[in-house]
């Protein structure tokens, strides 16, 4: 049986740059230089299409692996689960721009009738028309780049919008009948106290989102955040202590709204989880296109050439846009499927893993998983999985590089 | 034999010593100015970046006098810091006289006393030399008082030189072929040659660096070592210009090397006395005591797989290096390694970098050792030099530390200080003498342990680095000492234990304990420090377990991303040893070095 699978579909533009972003990110309002990439992503989707039909030789020659599902094409069940529009900020291409490649890519590949098509988006750049068109061509999950309630706090971190316009989107996202939505939000901000990100909290809940991301803020090298915060010319981020009590907090009163943590930082109503993030937990498969994407294919990792004139110059010479194909040693595998799988409350099915690998979790990870059972960081839940427990969550990094074979 | 001269140049530490050999071998046209490089004959990149002389060099220079003759002048270079007089009394053997080297900006210093002191113990003539005086600074008159009143040498008598601008250096040689006698040898008794040094070439094998007293020593004859016993056919007889140069023979008087395909150092020991095996000599000459480590210390690699290439690297360091001395060692914490004993901590430190920068080692050393004398309750006798083998407390009835007779010149005012802090270290108080108006030189027994670790430090801060030290190993004496233990999560940490004085090792234990809590890095178990005597828990800390460390943030499909953070994370902890369940990092093992003042 095949594992299930996804598309992401990678737009770079936003409208200005977020202090902390380190994503192939391409700030500007030109127009024109949007459109160009509309075309060049057609046409990489016309090549990932031919590869998926087996009708591309160079795909071979790249080392990619062979689609291998060609006696299941097109079979009810068989084709894709979820389809994503990620960025950068999706929603500064017009309704018909991106109906128009939903539409190219359904043409082209199987996507199933049921399954997911989600859209990134940021407060201040939906408009009613243009959300009722992406419902029209099938948009059935937004998900808006919230971070926090305070606008100088917004500021801090060069968002381009309000709260004001945050209320507004979402209004607007109701009014076009999303039928999901999700809210992503920002702790372990500068300066951003344990007040202050619950009065987020609460007023996210109020707005009555299905879907609720709470990512703790990363600051990535070489990023004017970071600085900024090496300078001290931003007030510092909160300590361990402090980041801890905001996790928790989250995790709290999220709960008590009727969120279910199902991830690490993810909270959903019941049947509302992101069914195209838990590909990735599922360590299921996915192909990528656009600028800077990367796919995972069975025993394969591959990313596309980050820069976008590398990603046109491909184009143009009608190549794959590939900065590195990789092929996965066996324990690779082993590796990020527990590794992903960990972040799920549910945890890893042994079952699942087992199947995959024709070994139990136990004989590959002997050592490392009686070590972190003994310290009570990892558990054994009903129906065989593995899963990190409330101590192990907020040190999760500590316990998989634990799992990190040699 | 009329016209050989065989003198050294001793001097403390900076005070000119390389600079004027520099000036004789330029003068006497040796090399010309350009094959001179500064300090020729410090060969070793280290001795000239630290401006120190590590292994000796000799040279042959040749020199016409005042009166017309051609002298042949045989220079042996010595090593200036302390830990290295055994070197220096090796080559004070030699000769004949020795040039003392004082700068006339600083006067006597502790090295001075101690370099004179062997000087005269081997019955050398010394021409005293006050060097730099084209320094604003100088004052040569101070320095020929001290001289007097210090050395009770005629401080008239000393030559004013420049060794920097080349001025006094015509001085020098004729002082040196009128003042120092000629060697006094019988070329036409039986051969009797002293080995005062060696080193290892991959062609020659061992080149014996030799002073013939009697008769000829022929390139093509055998030879027999008189304590070995061992017999070699002399493939080369060389003197030293200062490269080798090949000569048909050497003969009574006269300094040089030989070199005999001789394969293992240990066959021609340092002290050893070459003869014909045809006519031997009767008697061998009075040798030398082989040098003793004072400082022992363990030395692992950090990847375990270097292991061999350590063991080379030592092999191949000892070749040229007598003093050095290693043999295999297991620890519970660091895995295998090498037990090394050295001269003193400079030579520690030079083995060390030596190891890591001409051989490319990553090593961990752990804090240097004493050795202790323990006599145990069932009457054995045993030497220690690791604190992790030492005996339980039940089993010791007494043990004895080494001591060394410490010599400290500083200027009056600091005088107070650092009483004060040999005071601390347990010193016990000989003799305040004064060397001239405004210096003093004092004199302390001093366990060696307290001079290992920031003794030389401390002083020099002090007296804002004025007061400079000696000191020779005065014997073992009985002392209070504990083993001070360190566990962690619970389990002794052999790396990490110490001998201390009982009084000091609760707050050793204390200092020792916050030290480490410092350099662990927080981790998913917290870990608790403990510092023992015995059972008797004397210092206990935790490092907290870590609270938070979770990548909560979408990097959407890009595993990679994810991966490459925690691969560096657990990249650093391979840097670290991981004993039971606790990541320790090379600095803890190094805490013990790096105690904040007491």
């Amino acid at each position: 049986m095949r594992p299930p699978a996804g598309i992401y579909v990678h737009l770079p533009f936003c409208q200005r740059h977020c202090f902390y972003c380190s994503f192939p990110v391409s700030a500007g309002r030109r127009p024109a230089a949007r459109q160009r990439y509309w075309s060049l992503l057609l046409r990489e989707i016309d090549l990932w299409a031919a590869w998926w039909h087996g009708e591309n030789s160079v795909a071979t020659d790249l080392g990619l692996p062979c689609p291998g599902w060609a006696e299941g094409r097109g079979q009810e069940g068989e084709g894709f689960v979820s389809l994503y529009l990620g960025g950068g900020t999706p929603t500064l291409y017009s309704g018909e721009e991106l109906a128009g490649l939903i539409q190219t890519i359904r043409r082209l590949l199987p996507v199933e009738a049921t399954a997911e098509i989600a859209v990134e988006a940021n407060p201040g750049t939906v408009t009613r028309p243009q959300l009722q068109q992406l419902v029209a061509a099938g948009v059935n999950r937004l998900s808006l780049g919230v971070q926090a309630r305070q606008d100088d706090l917004l500021a801090r971190l060069g968002r381009g919008h309000t709260s004001a316009q945050t209320e507004a989107a979402v209004e607007v996202a109701r009014e076009a009948g999303v039928p999901s939505l999700n809210l992503d939000l920002m702790f372990g901000l500068p300066g951003q106290s344990l007040a202050q990100w619950e009065e987020t909290l609460r007023w996210a809940v109020a707005l009555r989102p299905d879907h609720l991301s709470c990512y703790s803020l990363i600051v990535e090298e070489e990023t004017p955040l970071a600085g900024w915060l090496a300078s001290g010319r931003l007030p510092p981020l909160p300590s361990e202590d402090e980041g801890l009590a905001q996790y928790e907090l989250a995790r709290q009163l999220l709960g008590e709204a009727g969120y279910v943590q199902y991830e690490i930082s993810n909270f959903a109503r019941p049947g509302q989880e992101s069914r195209h993030n838990l590909l990735y937990w599922h360590y299921d498969n996915w192909l990528a296109f656009g600028v800077g994407a990367a796919a995972h294919w069975d025993s394969f990792r591959w990313r596309n050439l980050s820069d976008l004139l590398g990603y046109e110059a491909a184009m143009a010479a009608g190549q794959f846009p590939l900065a590195e194909v990789r092929p996965l040693t066996r324990h690779e595998q082993m590796e990020e499927m527990v590794l992903m799988g960990l972040r799920l409350r549910e945890g890893v099915g042994e079952e699942e893993f087992r199947r995959r690998f024709g070994c139990s979790l136990h004989q590959v990870f002997g050592t490392a998983l009686d070590r972190l059972e003994t310290g009570g960081f990892v558990q054994w839940r009903p129906g065989g999985r593995l899963a990190l427990t409330d101590k192990g969550l907020p040190v999760g990094n500590q316990v998989f590089t634990e799992f990190l074979l040699d | 034999m009329d016209n050989i001269r065989n003198f050294c140049i001793i001097a403390h530490v900076d005070h000119g010593k390389s600079t004027l050999a520099d000036r004789l071998i330029e003068r006497t046209g040796t090399l010309s100015a350009r094959e001179m490089t500064d300090q020729v004959l410090d060969q070793m990149d280290l001795e000239r970046e630290r401006g120190i002389t590590i292994k000796m060099q000799a040279v042959r220079l040749h020199y016409v006098a005042a009166d017309r003759r051609e002298y042949i002048l045989n220079l042996i270079d010595t090593p200036g810091h302390v830990d290295f007089s055994y070197e220096v009394s090796r080559s004070l053997a030699a000769c004949e006289g020795a040039l003392l080297v004082v700068d006339a900006t600083q006067g006597i210093e502790a090295q001075t006393v101690a370099h004179y002191h062997l000087a005269i113990e081997h019955g050398l003539t010394i021409i005293p030399v006050i060097n730099k005086i084209d320094l604003p600074s100088a004052d040569p008159q101070r320095v020929r008082q001290e001289l007097g009143d210090v050395l009770g040498l005629p401080g008239d008598e000393a030559l004013l030189v420049s060794a920097k601008t080349g001025q006094g250096t015509d001085q020098v040689l004729e002082a040196i072929v009128q003042r120092i006698p000629p060697p006094q040898g019988l070329p036409n008794r039986p051969l009797r040659a002293l080995v005062f040094d060696s080193h290892f070439d991959s062609y020659r094998g061992v080149v014996a660096y030799v002073r013939v007293i009697d008769g000829c020593l022929r390139a093509g004859e055998r030879v027999r070592l008189m304590r070995s016993g061992k017999e070699y056919e002399v493939s080369e007889v060389d003197i030293f210009q200062p490269a080798l140069r090949p000569v048909p023979q050497l003969q009574a008087g006269e300094v040089g090397s030989f070199s005999a395909q001789i394969r293992n150092l240990q066959d021609v020991r340092v002290g050893e006395t070459v003869t014909t095996v045809n006519n031997p000599a009767a008697a061998p000459l009075p040798g030398y005591e082989p040098a003793k480590p004072m400082v022992y210390c363990g030395l692992y690699p950090v990847d375990n797989e270097q292991y061999g290439d350590l063991r080379e690297a030592l092999e191949k360091l000892q070749l040229n290096d007598a003093a050095l001395i290693f043999e295999p060692e297991t620890s519970a914490a660091l895995g295998f390694g090498f037990r090394c004993g050295f001269l003193g901590l400079l030579h520690m430190e030079i083995v060390q970098e030596r190891l890591e920068r001409e051989y490319g080692l990553n090593l961990i050393a752990t804090a240097p050792s004493v050795v202790y004398h323990v006599l145990k309750t069932n009457g054995d006798l045993v030497q220690v030099d690791n604190p992790a083998a030492f005996p339980p407390a039940t089993e010791i009835e007494a043990i004895e530390e080494p001591y060394v007779q410490a010599r400290i010149i500083t200027p009056n005012e600091y005088v107070g200080p650092i009483m004060e802090l040999c005071q601390q270290r347990r010193g016990e108080y000989q003799s305040l003498e004064y060397v001239s108006a405004g210096r003093a030189l004092l004199t302390y027994l001093l366990p060696l342990s307290e001079i290992l670790l920031d003794f030389f430090d401390k002083l020099k801060s002090k007296s804002r680095g004025y007061a400079s030290l000696d000191y020779r190993y005065s014997g073992h004496r009985p002392a209070d000492l504990v083993k001070l233990d360190i566990l962690l999560n619970g389990k002794p940490v052999d790396a990490l234990c110490a001998i201390v004085h009982r009084d000091e090792a609760a707050t050793r234990g204390r200092q020792l304990a916050e030290r480490l809590k410092e350099v662990i890095p927080r981790q998913l178990f917290e870990v608790p420090i403990q510092a023992a005597i015995g059972s008797r828990v004397v210092a206990r800390e935790t490092v907290r377990a870590l609270r938070k460390d979770v990548l909560a943030k979408c990097y959407g499909g890009d595993i990679s991303r994810k991966k490459k953070l925690l691969e560096r994370q657990k990249e650093g902890k391979k840097r670290m040893k991981r004993l039971g369940s606790v990541d320790v990092p090379q600095e803890a093992f190094l805490a013990v070095l790096k105690l904040e003042d007491r």
